[in-house]
Order: C-alpha cells, then structure tokens, then sequence
C-alpha cells in the first residue's frame, strides 16, 4: 500500500516534470517551425534584402518588409507613448490617492476592460476614434484624412493595452511596503514628493516589466489594427497617413497564400519576424528589469 | 522659504488633479466603448438572429442568423480551456509545490511563459497552420481548439500561477508532515485552496478564447453550419463580425453591430462572473504576513 | 524641577474602524528627555507614536478624536499641511527602512526636498550626520553603494542619521533595536544617550529593561489605555497602578 502510494507518486512527478519541460519545447518548436516553413523564402533572397527593401509585389517575386516593419513599429511606438503616461498616472492615482473602495471599483473597470476582445475594439474604433481623428486631421491641420491611419491605430491600440498596464503597474505599487513611504513622509516629504522619489523609483523595475508586456501585446494585435489603419503600404511618419502593419499583412492575405510561389513562405517569415522580435523584448526587459533591480 | 512651500504644494496638487484625471478616463473610456457597441448593437439586434444559422446569401443582406457562429465560439473556447487546464495546472503545480517557488527552472518556465503571453495570436495562428500542413490537417474545429489551446495556456498558467504564489508555505509543511506525498500535497491539499483561483482564471480564459479572432482565421476555417464533427471548419463570432463588417451592405454590416453587441454581453458576463469568483477566493483566503 | 513640555496630547482616541486602539489618553512629554512607552504588544504603541506625526492619516479607515499639541500648536487643525510637524520629528521604524537610493542620498533625501541644492553644503550635511550616527568611519568610501548593501544595524544608523538631517527636535522611535543584533543595539543606545541633550527622544520598547537603562519619563499603556506615566525612577520603583506592577514583574505580557 505505502509503496504504491509513492510509486504513484513517482510517476506522478516525472509525468509533470515531462509536461513543464515541454513548454519549454513549445517555445523552440513555434521559433522552429516558422523559420523552416520561411526556409523557401530565405534560400531564394538573402535576408538583408527582405528586411531593408520597401518594394511588396509578390507577383513579381518582390518581398521587402521593410514597410511593414517600419508600419509596425510605429503604431507601437505611437501607442506606447500614449499608454505609458497615462497607466502610470492612473496606477499611481489609483494606488497612492484613492480610498480602497475606489481602489477597487477602477479594479474592475480595468478587468473589464481586458477581457473585451479585439474586434470590439477595431468596430468601436472604427464607430469613434477614425470619424474622430478624420475631423482632428482636417480641422487642426489641413490634412485631407479617411481617417483610417496611424494615429486611429495608435489610439485603439493604446486604449487596449491600458489595462495590462496600469494592472501590472498598480500591483508592483500595492506590493511597496507602507513603511517606505513612512519613511519619506516623516521627513516632511509631500506625498508627491515621497512618490516620486521613492515610490516610483522603488517601482522602476516593475513599471518596466509593464512596458515591456504592454509592447509585446501592442505589437502583435492583429484585428482591431487592421480594422482601423488604412493598410496601404507606405512608408510615411505623418500621424494621418494610412499605415501597415506585420500582424494585418499576414491576416490579409492568408486566403491567397497557395496563389503565388513563395507567398506562403512570404507571410510564415512575417510571422517569425513577429516571433523573433517578441523573444527579444522580452529578454531585453528581463534583463533590464533585474539590472535595474539590483541598483536599488 | 514660504513661496518654495506654496510651489511644492501647487505641483502636489497640479499632478494630483492630472492623476485623478487619467483614472477618471479610464472608467469614461469604458463606458464609451460599451455604450456605443449597445446603442448601434441593440437597435439592430432581433431574435431571429439568435435562433438562426446563416442561410444562403446571408453576407449580402439576405435571411439568416448567428447561432452557428455561436456555438462554434462556445465549441471552441470551451474545448481549449478544458484542455489548457489539463496542461497548465500540473506544470504550475509542479514548480509551486514540488520545487521551491524561486528555483531556476520555476524562474525559467514562468520567463517561458511570460514570453508565450506576449507571442501573438496571429503568430500562434501561423504556427497552428505550419502544423496543420505537417500533420495533413484540414481547417477545422480540432485544429481551432487546438490552437486556442496553445493561446490560452500561457493566460491560464500565469492566473493560476499567481494564486498558487499565495498559498502560505504553512499549509503545505502542514500537509507534508502529515506523511503525505508531495503529488498528495499538490493535488489534495494547495488545489482545495486555490480552487476558486483556479475557476476565476478558467473563466478569463474563456473569455480570451471566444473572442480571439486572429488564431483562429488560419485554423478553424469558416463555414455557415453549426459543425456536426471535430473535422468539420467552423465559424466563430469574431470573425462574423468582420466579415460583415467588411461588405458595403449597410443591412449586413447592421448586422455585425448587433453580432458585436451579443460578444461584448458575453465577454462581459464572463468576466463579471470571474470576479465574484476571485471576491469569493478573497473571502476564503488565509493570509499570512 | 521643572519640566518644559514638547508634546501635549489631550483626550485623544483612535480607532481603526470599529476597532479602538487608543483611550482617551491624555499626556505630557518632556523637552530634551527619553520617554519611554512600554506595554504588551497590541496595546497601542505604535498608534500613539505615529499620531504624533500624523503618520496614522495614511492608515484606511482610521478616526481620531482629540487634540495632539507640539510647540503649543494643535497638529489635527484642519487643513493644516503635516509636512511642516513631520519636518520636527526624526522617524526610526521598528525595521530599518532605507530608501531605494544610494547611502548619500539617502541622507541627502530631507534638506533636497525641503530645497538645498548646494553640492558642498549637501555634503557637509551628509558627513556631519553619518557622524553623529556612528556611521561615517564604515560607509566614507563607499557614500554611493545602495544603502540596501548594508548590514541591518547599519542601516538603522543610516536611518538615524537621515531623520536627523532633517534639523528635527523631535526623534521617535518605533522599537528601533528590535530587528537588530545585540551589539548593534548597545550602540543605537549610546547614541540615544549621547543625542538627548539636544533632541526630544520618544521610545517606544517592550524591553523594559532597555527602557529602564534608557528613559527619563515612562508611559504605560495597556489595551489602548493610559494606565500610569511619570518620571522613570518613579514608576519603576514603586508603581502607583496593580496592573504596572504586575507588568513589572514580569507578570503580565
Ligand atoms: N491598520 C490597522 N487596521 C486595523 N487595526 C489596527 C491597525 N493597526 C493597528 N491596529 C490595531 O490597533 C491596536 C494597537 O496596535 P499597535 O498600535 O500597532 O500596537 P503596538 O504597537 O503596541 O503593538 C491593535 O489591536 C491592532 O490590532
Ligand atoms: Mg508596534
């Protein structure tokens, strides 16, 4: 009896030793197995040429990323610059100021706001932010906008990684103990001083770990971006400019994939492009967040 | 002296009133989005809607309905999340309980799982069919399940990672000098405890799972029926929804608001549901400081 | 003798919710002595203390009745900033507290915020006070290390040395030796000694044998209430009260 008791234990741990190790796999495979479908690809055109040629006609066997790439990391970019500021205010409102109740309440606000999928967000983008963003565009600067842009993007975009956010940001807050803003108190500090010098500092590694997931997710969404930025490939820095994106490019064309050679290959490569950039944030702010860690 | 004091507490104030601000638009930004999906929603919306599959020339504004699209959301989230439990809970079990909680390979699986949080779900959807190719699989429900499955992995594990995280170290010496095995401690004990957790992370997944759309374009197919077997492509409401917002039918894209209006209900039942789970798990919780 | 009074508490009552940690205490504190609270743990120690600072405003739900006077100004007038009466009063905490910064800054942190800029005045200020804790011989090569790399009782020192850059009159503390080691401890204590012809020191210990080496006016509070204060010698040789009788002696706890 005692004996089968810790055999079924045995196998037990070496079953979920096995399964945990297997995530890790799955981690490699996904890399893998991208790079080995856009093999046909990258055996046909040297890489430098894929990812710093703007020119996009598969019928004529061009493939540059570089629009995509560069679309794409400027409606992240645009995002994070709203998003940042405005999660950091909010969690530190939320965190340092507000009683529990309202604490809570913005809780589930912020839930709730997660769990809405993405094409809510595209179809409420397009309803709200691109009439919104087409009149900004005309009456602020002249510029004769659809409306469906970058900046329409980088607004839908922002609302939905709010959350996460200001989620992860407020949870790093609660977990700094009150005896250290005591400390800064005591010393005649005001509460805004006592959170920007010691509080937000304190944070500082855990702020950047939100950034860093924030911008995974941004990076990647598909749908709602798609919805709303005009996706005309074209390399362009104006706010009211159409713009396109890696994720949009891939979910656009899946349906002619087996039309053209080397098309297939074309878009698993866009995906590997988004896989591999997604693993290195995610190292690079790893690695920043214990570095800055450690300085405190 | 005295006017440096008065700037300090005009800037305390001044950021204060901004702070305020920013977490005020965050509950107005909310309200916006529901209301807006509701009002275009609701006045399109009827019950013949609800009660029908599309029929024949349904994108171009003729009879039909939703249902097939429903149920293969419910299908397909359903499924995903049962099977992402099956994977998740032993692996975050197994670095909680039978490793210590800060070990290197619980510090590296939860960095693996960080890192497939982030992984988009159009990259899963083009990993799912590189796949599909490789097995010979058609698009269709299971290859749809699947694929939401490797999404919802990662959203489960971390939810139920951050409960167990919360498990006091007493309950579980309690439970091991009571000469029971660690799978016993596991599975009998620290599971009891986060069970609430557990649901409330279920659900959210869920919840991700019947409104991820980009996963699935790739791998579950589309179709107008409700799927008869696991082989059979199927459709799902997100993708209903942009398909009939992308015709130039103002009836059919009519349609797509009220089809978005059904999904945000849904999404938001969930997820109201998830919480009065995670307040039941904070009532029951024992906290040591 | 008689003594100048630095802190005045007049019917004050706190209670966090529906729970009541302090009774109508009403009490004096001595200019330029050590006062001691003593009691059992839970008795409202920490609470009066933190009163005294205004630091409780920080806890949820917390009420208070009654009146606090420090230099004969009431500190619960309404709409008064607390940041000037916190300025007055060094704070040590019962675990040493360094702020996430290096050990310089750490003691630079009070004159920055209250608007010193001045590099060679910041540094004077820094060196006299790590001085006045103890500190200086071991930290003056290494001024810019995170404070977090110091041993727990040098940093209790660090903490000293921060509140007293502050110029308080005032230092209070929260058990300030109980996280520590004995010897560093013995020297928290000499320092005390050594710093309460200058300052107003408020202990608060539930050692009573620190608080019978230490202070010159001892509190006693028991479940939230004043059971008995008075000079040192005094109450610990012939308690007036049964109750501090029996805590005395070891009896209750
Ligand atoms: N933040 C708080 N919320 C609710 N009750 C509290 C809080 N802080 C202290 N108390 C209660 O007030 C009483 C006095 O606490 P405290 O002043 O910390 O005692 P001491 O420092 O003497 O140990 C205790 O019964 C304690 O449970
Ligand atoms: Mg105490």
């Amino acid at each position: 009896m005692e004996k089968l008791r810790l055999f079924k234990n045995r196998i037990g741990t070496l079953l979920m030793k096995t399964l945990s190790f297997t995530v890790l796999l799955l981690l490699f495979a996904m890399g893998t197995g991208l790079f080995l479908r856009s093999q046909a690809l990258l055996a046909d055109k040297p890489i430098s040429d894929l990812l710093f040629s703007s020119a996009w006609r598969p019928s004529a066997g061009e493939y540059g990323y570089l629009t995509f790439i560069f679309g794409t990391l400027m409606v992240t970019l645009y995002a994070l610059l709203i998003a940042v500021p405005f999660s950091i205010c909010a969690a530190v409102y939320l965190s340092e100021y507000a009683k529990k109740r309202t604490r809570d309440f913005f809780k589930s606000v912020i839930d709730i706001l997660a769990s809405i999928p993405s094409v809510i967000f595209g179809l409420w983008g397009v309803l709200i932010i691109v009439p919104m963003v087409k009149e900004i565009g005309s009456v602020l600067f002249g510029a004769s906008s659809t409306g469906y842009s970058l900046l329409s993007a980088a607004l839908v975009l922002a609302v939905m990684i709010l959350p996460f956010i200001i989620h992860i940001v407020l949870e790093v807050l609660q977990t700094i103990s009150v005896s250290l803003r005591e400390a800064a108190l005591a010393m005649g500090a005001t509460s805004w001083q006592a959170i920007k010098h010691v509080v937000l500092r304190k944070a500082l590694p855990g702020i950047i770990a939100a950034c860093g997931l924030g911008l995974a997710r941004a990076f990647g969404e598909t749908m709602a971006v798609m919805m709303v930025a005009g996706n005309i490939a074209q390399i362009s820095i104006s706010p009211f400019e159409p713009t396109y994106t890696l994720p949009a490019l891939i979910a656009n064309n899946y349906g002619e994939m087996f039309s053209i050679p080397l098309y297939d290959s074309a878009l698993m490569f866009a995906a590997f492009i988004l896989f591999a950039i997604i693993l290195l944030f995610n190292i690079i702010s790893w690695i920043v967040f214990y570095r800055v860690k450690r300085r405190l | 002296m005295n006017i440096r004091k008065d700037r300090r507490f005009f800037e305390e104030k001044l950021i204060k009133g901004i702070m305020r601000f920013c977490a005020l638009l965050l509950a107005g930004l909310l309200i916006l989005i529901v209301t807006t999906i509701a009002v275009k929603g609701f006045s399109a919306l009827n019950l013949s809607m609800l009660v029908n599959t599309a029929k024949g020339g349904f994108y171009l504004g003729k009879e039909g309905g939703i249902l097939h699209a429903i149920i293969g959301s419910f299908c397909i989230a359903g499924g995903a999340t049962c099977l992402a439990f099956f994977i998740s809970t032993p692996i975050v079990l197994y670095i909680n309980v039978y490793r210590k909680k800060r070990s290197k390979l619980a510090e590296l699986i939860r960095f693996a799982f960080n890192v497939l949080w982030g992984i988009p779900s159009i990259v899963y959807g083009a990993f799912g069919f590189t796949c599909m190719l490789f097995l010979g699989l058609k698009a269709s429900l299971l290859a749809g399940i699947l694929v939401i499955t490797l999404v919802e992995i990662p959203i489960l594990a971390r939810g139920i990672d951050e409960v167990v995280q919360h498990v006091p170290i007493e309950i579980t010496q309690a439970a091991l000098s009571l000469g029971a095995t660690t799978g016993e401690t596991a599975w009998k004990v620290v599971i009891r405890q986060i069970l609430p957790g557990i649901i409330t992370a279920m659900l959210l997944a869920f919840g991700r799972g019947i409104g991820d759309a980009a996963a699935v374009l790739f791998t579950a197919g589309f179709s107008d029926y409700i799927p008869e077997s696991l082989m059979q492509p199927v459709a799902t409401l997100p993708l209903v929804i942009f398909f009939q917002l992308g015709t130039p039918f103002p009836s059919v894209q009519n349609r797509a608001y009220a089809s978005a209006f059904i999904l945000t209900l849904l999404v938001l039942s969930i997820s109201l549901m998830a919480r009065f789970f995670s307040k039941k798990l904070s009532r029951h919780r024992i906290d040591h400081m | 003798m008689h003594q100048q009074t630095h802190i005045e508490v007049k019917n004050l009552n706190v209670s966090y919710g529906d729970v009541k940690a302090l009774h109508n205490i009403t009490l004096a504190i001595p200019d330029k002595k050590i006062t001691a609270i003593i009691g059992p743990s839970g008795c409202g120690k920490t609470t009066l203390l933190k009163s005294f600072n205004r630091l409780l405003d920080l806890e949820e739900g917390v009420k208070i009745k009654g009146e606090i006077f420090v230099d004969k100004e009431n500190i619960f007038t309404p709409g008064l900033e607390p940041t000037h009466i916190r300025k007055k009063m060094g704070l040590l905490a019962q675990k040493p507290c360094p702020l996430p910064m290096s050990i310089f800054d750490n003691v630079a942190f009070g004159p920055r915020i209250h608007g010193l800029k001045n590099k060679r005045r910041l540094y004077g200020i820094v060196r006299y006070h790590l001085k006045q804790a103890g500190l200086w011989k071991e930290v003056k090569d290494r001024l810019y290390e995170p404070a977090s790399k110091l041993s727990i009782g040098q940093q209790q020192r660090l903490c000293l040395a921060r509140g007293l850059a502050v110029k308080p009159e005032i230092i209070l503390g929260d058990e300030p030796t109980s996280a520590l080691d004995p010897a560093s401890s013995k020297r928290i204590e000499e320092i005390f000694k050594m710093l309460k012809s200058r300052y107003t020191i408020v202990l608060v210990t539930h050692i009573l044998r620190q608080a019978k080496r230490l202070a010159d006016y001892i509190v006693f509070l028991y479940n939230g209430e004043l059971v008995e204060h008075g000079p040192a010698d005094v109450v610990l040789a012939h308690p007036q009260q049964p109750l501090t009788q029996e805590y005395i002696n070891g009896v209750v706890s």
